[in-house]
């Protein structure tokens, strides 16, 4: 069980639900992913297609919580307004705020980030920010009313898993009571096993289950890596060494001579 | 009047927001609205005027990551 803003899950798998080769395959994914919290955004609507009515249909049927996000707003001032019809749209207080600085890296633009994660705490929000693994960024988060922080593993959609793995352990360490989730870069479940194992509370992805060859069948591995992670973590992993040494036990070993036999 | 519609130019004779998602045919669609890139609540649409040029945003859910 982890709790994030008051809300307790068993499950510490949030899934995207962009990008799936069919809203029945989305559908099976998030069933066999066992997540209890699903990203959405807000897009224009258009009053021929009527887009986003059919979707909202299917989001109703998964009886997961939606957790909305600000994807592609480049300022404070589009991500608070987009927040705000976010939150209208989908009765939600909780938004995954992103402001982007940079189109080929997706990187959050921290100062933005900060900038409207304020403003919308002031405003009631229950914010969790898409954010680097900056220690500084993430102070300044937790300093403006963040309770849950989101660094990045790697850049969005791009498979890589935690490319900076000392700064992640670094922000594990000094937020020790501070929900932390990865969100973004995620390709393997190994990856997220290993987020997990340092521990990590939850992980986001969407890419690496949407785009895998069955989706479905991905959304389970995902699930089970990350529960691995997770009980590897509260077990307490063993420390690596530089030499080796033996498992099975040396004394007795046959054909070891003790004394010369003459 | 001319108005931007979600980025493109929209001819409208809506003389209000609430009006102008009706007209769309969004009267018991689940969309939001921001004009002029602010937020505006579906409670204050039939309150706010439209005026040339306003930049209008409607939107629903869709997926995302």
């Amino acid at each position: 069980m982890f709790t994030l803003y008051g809300a307790t899950f068993t499950s510490r798998l949030l899934l995207g639900t962009a990008q799936y080769p069919s809203p029945e395959c989305l559908k099976q994914a998030v069933e066999a992913s066992g997540a209890e919290i699903v990203t959405v955004s807000l897009r224009r609507e258009s009053a021929r297609a009527l887009t986003g009515q059919g979707f909202w249909a299917l989001i109703e049927q998964l009886g997961a919580r939606v957790l909305p996000n600000t994807a592609g707003c480049h300022t404070a001032k589009e991500a608070i307004a987009t927040a705000k019809m976010a939150r209208e749209l989908f009765g939600t207080s909780w938004i995954k705020l992103e402001v982007i600085a940079n189109d080929d890296t997706l990187q959050p633009d921290l100062f933005g980030l900060v900038e409207a994660a304020s403003a919308l705490t002031k405003e009631g929000f229950e914010v969790l920010p898409y954010t680097t693994e900056d220690l500084s960024a993430a102070e300044r988060l937790v300093a403006v009313g963040c309770k849950v922080l989101m660094p990045w593993a790697a850049p969005i959609g791009s498979a890589r898993g935690l490319i900076n793995k000392d700064a992640l352990k670094t922000l594990r360490a000094y937020f020790p009571g501070t929900p932390l989730i990865i969100d973004a870069g995620i390709g393997a479940p190994s990856h997220a096993a290993e987020a997990m194992e340092m521990g990590y509370d939850a992980v986001l992805l969407n890419t690496a289950v949407a785009k895998a060859g069955d989706p479905v069948k991905m959304a389970q591995a995902f699930a089970r890596a990350i529960e691995a992670g997770r009980l590897a973590f509260e077990s307490g992993l063993i420390e690596p060494r530089d030499m080796a040494c033996p498992s099975t036990p040396v004394a007795g070993t046959p054909f070891f001579k003790i004394d010369n036999a003459s | 009047m001319q108005i931007l519609l979600n980025g493109k130019r929209f001819a409208t004779e809506a003389i209000n927001l609430d009006e102008l998602c009706e007209s769309l045919g969004f009267a018991d669609a689940k969309i939001a609205t921001a004009v002029n890139g602010s937020f505006v609540a579906a409670s204050e649409r039939k309150k706010t005027a439209l005026i040339e040029a306003a930049e209008i945003e409607i939107v629903a859910p869709r997926q995302g990551g």
